[in-house]
């Protein structure tokens, strides 16, 4: 189930770059893999040599009694010196490409960690969104990066170097996305008991579809026509569910909670847990600790027939 | 041969006056530096076994993905214990046992400054493990990782008490770290063979006395941080939470300006057995003395300025982490030269492969690996990519494991005999040697890979991303591979001591005082000390025509005498 889901997306290795930013670490990456490897090989030559051709013969004499030789001294502190001021300045060159001061420059999407799950707001319009991000292509973006309970951290690998989200502290993070496509990532703080399911997808889409994606994005949400779905809506509202959770366009305002007005349209749930289906969100409305241990939803007891109302209702809300 | 008298303590030896063969009673009310060395090792094995255990069943469940195993809060105790053990009750008190047991031995002294100091740094260490580990019984294991990162640390994100016995464990065992360097640092300066100046100093004495002062520099910071987090755990004190208006990378600061040097805490005693090891083996005087003793005060000093490397995602700006970056660059340097160092010392020798000097050889190419490896968390750029994932523990591991265990491994080997009066078994513990080395690379080289590829450390399942699985599987392959080893090695040394052949008191043709005396080293360590006039003072003895000594005096007298400026001016200057 959760295999299938991922295959359609990109392949997100440090080495597949599909940012600028991603690139320019790239290249520093493969010079640095250059230069240790040649160290690496030159020590294990060295080692192998010289184990093999001065082990201990029978009744040998003494070796000659060196203590030392200031010229080969010189050159073993020389040489790594002047690796390392290579790489100090390549790297500072490299850290001003990627991380450049932001001036006044004011974020295109503010993303906060919870435990466990991402919420993005993007400035200029009324979204709310979670969980899949969705940026445009070929636009260099500023993301603002913040936390709301632990210490999270915002890592895409395809997409450029991390940053942590601390609570209280405004980070930064610049990147430009070179072609549309889906971007796995992955919380990469420790954040708690369910750290490992607080996956990350960027979807960068085409600033066609881009704006597409907001227009449909900044509307109220889907109203259900069914009376399965309807049945959904007033329980979801009746219930707790509206006190965390809101569902923009009814009176469900809650803010503890991931954002749910578009709900119906991502493709995955609980932070990139599994496939958003019926089955799934079935299973996790009838018991959220079975299916994530530790999540911050709390097990409501409901009947079967309203789970099916409720998860009508949610898969609606395209 | 003229001898000279050995210092004594000033206040008689405690242990002289109880008899030695009062079974458990006389190990745990023993002075003597010889068995608490001994306990420290004992104490050492026992956690390595405990936090073994614990990180198989993290590997078990780490080995299939979206695996059930274990439950998250179960899993997150396990790593957290797995982590915090072994730097601080596996690495920590080994190193301690050899010191204990051998800086007295190697300086010619009867036993440690502070004897009673001696059993109560032991004791507290015991204590605070145990603390630690009581907190399973007492409702919960802390589990916010070995760096326990605020406000994740903090009640309201962990509200089982592990993390307040994390604190209390911690600081006990940091009491006992803390005495037991200020009694190494005065034995060294003060109960040295008098003939024995600071350049004739074994290198592992030398790198002991430089991490002392490491120790007593680095674990304030901990500890301050330790108390703090009680303060605000249990007295609602907010330190480190944004929401009272302290701050949770003040943690961070306080935690690595201990941690980096606590890196450096656990690799330079390594450093120093190595500098015994390969000499010894290779029968020629250890290549750059002074380099090697100079570049271990480099690394302590630097070690101050390099924790920030550990924060280079924490967003505290290019110009602070360019300042990091540069000393965490530099501090690379006096830790590699040491290779060439020892790959010099082995040059022109005669290498005799024993078990030891082979974990001696395996580590010099492991330690380059993670030392080439720990590079690249210095370029800040790369560190984006890489920190925080599999790459991070591999790293971590090829240091601890292919840099400290293997070099406590390899200390193991050489001192046994002189600790146990007997001899390991050889054919066993070359398949050990191999065994473990080979596990150890399957675990742990595939881990480079999952962590560029996106794997973040410390999650408890993973989505079958295309290669995860299959990596993870050989990873806890290898795992088991290690573990299988570990028994091995137990089962050598209970099988060595109680039916090995008996050891010679100078099995390897030694260079240093503690071969001098019998194996395994009486109750009272020396009655005389051969002369010390050199770093070698065992090979001048057991070589008086060759004598080290001898060798410097010549080349002194063969040099040009200095320029005398009563004569007239030669060389026109």
């Amino acid at each position: 189930m959760t295999g299938q889901l991922f295959l359609n997306i990109n392949p997100s290795s440090i080495f597949d770059a599909a940012s600028p930013q991603a690139a320019r670490i790239r290249h520093l990456t493969i010079e640095f893999i250059i230069a240790a490897s040649a160290i690496l090989i030159l020590v294990v030559i060295l080692t192998s040599f010289i184990s093999i051709k001065y082990r201990s013969k029978r009744q040998q004499e003494d070796p000659k009694q060196i203590t030392g030789n200031r010229t080969l001294e010189m050159w073993m502190v020389g040489v790594p010196l002047a690796l390392v001021i290579l790489f100090f300045f390549r790297s500072l060159a490299t850290m001003n490409a990627v991380l450049p001061d932001r001036g006044n420059h004011s974020p295109d999407i503010i993303i906060t960690g919870h435990q466990w799950f991402w919420e993005a707001v993007y400035p200029g319009t009324t979204i709310t969104t979670a969980n899949e991000i969705h940026l445009p292509v070929g636009k260099r973006i500023l993301m603002q990066l913040n936390a709301a309970d632990v210490i999270h951290d915002w890592w895409v690998p395809a997409l450029g170097g991390k940053m942590d989200m601390i609570p209280g502290m405004n980070n930064y993070l610049w990147v430009t996305i070179d072609r549309p496509g889906i971007y796995e990532g992955a919380c990469s703080e420790f954040c708690g008991q369910q750290h490992a399911w607080m996956r990350i997808r960027v979807v960068a889409e085409s600033p066609g579809d881009y704006t597409l994606w907001l227009r449909r994005e900044a509307a109220g949400a889907h109203v259900p026509q069914d009376t399965l779905a309807r049945a959904g809506a007033v329980l979801f509202l009746e219930s707790t569910c509206s006190s965390c959770h809101r569902v923009k366009g009814t009176a469900a305002a809650g803010l503890t909670g991931p954002d749910l007005t578009h709900f119906g349209s991502r493709q995955t749930m609980l932070t990139g847990m599994m496939a958003n289906d019926s089955v799934n969100l079935g299973r996790w409305l009838t018991d959220p600790q079975q299916v994530k241990p530790g999540a911050h939803m709390p097990r409501f007891i409901f009947a079967k027939d309203s789970i099916r109302a409720l998860t009508a209702y949610l898969e609606q809300l395209k | 041969m003229d001898t000279i008298l050995v210092p004594e303590p000033e206040e008689s030896l405690p242990s002289l006056s109880v008899s030695n063969d009062q079974g458990i009673l006389q190990w745990i009310s023993s002075v003597d530096h010889k068995q608490i060395g001994i306990m420290y090792l004992w104490l050492s094995v026992l956690f390595l076994v405990v936090a073994g255990i614990e990180i198989l069943l993290v590997r078990l469940q780490l080995a299939i993905p979206n695996n059930h195993f274990l439950a998250p809060e179960v899993y997150n105790q396990l790593f957290t214990m797995h982590g915090t053990t072994m730097i601080f009750f596996v690495a920590m008190p080994a190193i301690f046992g050899f010191t204990t047991y051998f800086v007295p031995l190697m300086i010619g002294a009867n036993d440690m400054a502070f004897p009673r100091l001696n059993a109560f740094s032991f004791w507290t260490t015991f204590f605070g493990g145990s603390l630690l580990y009581f907190s399973f019984i007492a409702g919960g294991a802390p589990d916010a990782g070995w760096f326990n990162y605020a406000p994740l640390n903090e009640y309201n994100y962990s509200s089982s008490p592990g993390i307040d016995y994390y604190c209390a464990g911690l600081l006990f065992a940091g009491i006992g770290t803390v005495t037991a360097s200020i009694n190494f640092v005065v034995t060294i300066l003060h109960y040295r063979v008098p003939a024995m100046s600071l350049k004739q100093m074994p290198l592992f004495v030398w790198m002991i006395l430089i991490n002392s002062f490491l120790i007593l520099a680095a674990f304030p910071s901990l500890n301050a941080a330790l108390a703090m987090l009680l303060l605000d755990r249990q007295l609602h004190a907010h330190f480190f939470s944004a929401a009272g208006g302290g701050s949770a990378i003040l943690w961070q600061h306080l935690f690595w300006l201990f941690g980096h040097p606590e890196v450096y805490i656990v690799i330079l005693p390594i450093f120093g057995i190595f500098s015994e090891v390969f000499p010894v083996f290779s029968r020629k005087p250890i290549f750059g003395y002074s380099m090697v003793i100079g570049s271990g005060i480099a690394i302590a000093l630097l070690a101050f300025g390099v924790w920030v490397h550990h924060m280079f995602a924490t967003g505290l700006g290019n110009t602070v982490n360019g300042f990091f970056a540069a000393s965490s660059l530099l501090i690379g340097i006096p830790t590699g030269v040491k290779i060439f160092n020892w790959l010099a010392t082995m040059h022109g020798g005669a290498i005799r492969f024993s078990v030891s000097m082979l974990f001696a050889i395996a580590f010099l190419i492991e330690f380059t690996i993670g030392g080439l490896s720990g590079i690249s968390f210095a370029i800040v750029p790369i560190d984006w990519q890489l920190t925080d994932t599999y790459y991070v523990v591999a790293h971590l591991h090829f240091v601890f494991i292919g840099g400290t265990l293997f070099g406590l491994l390899s200390g193991l080997f050489y001192w046994f005999p002189k600790m146990s009066g007997r001899a390991p078994d050889q054919r066993l513990s070359r398949w050990f040697f191999w065994l473990f080395v080979t596990g150890f690379n399957i675990t742990f080289l595939v881990q480079h890979a999952l962590g560029a590829m996106g794997m973040p450390r410390r999650v408890y399942t993973y989505p079958n991303l295309p290669g995860w699985g299959v990596l993870n599987l050989i990873s806890t392959i290898g795992a088991f591979l290690m573990a299988g080893a570990v028994g091995l090695l137990v089962y050598i040394l209970v099988r060595a001591l109680n039916k090995g052949a008996i050891a010679a008191s100078d099995p390897w043709d030694a260079n240093t005082l503690e071969w001098t005396t019998t194996s395994p080293p009486g109750l009272k360590n020396f009655d005389r000390v051969i002369p010390v006039k050199s770093t070698r003072p065992f090979r001048d003895y057991k070589r008086p025509e060759d004598a080290d000594w001898k060798r410097q005096e010549v080349a002194y007298t063969e040099k040009p005498p200095d320029i005398d400026i009563t004569q007239n001016n030669s060389h026109g200057e």
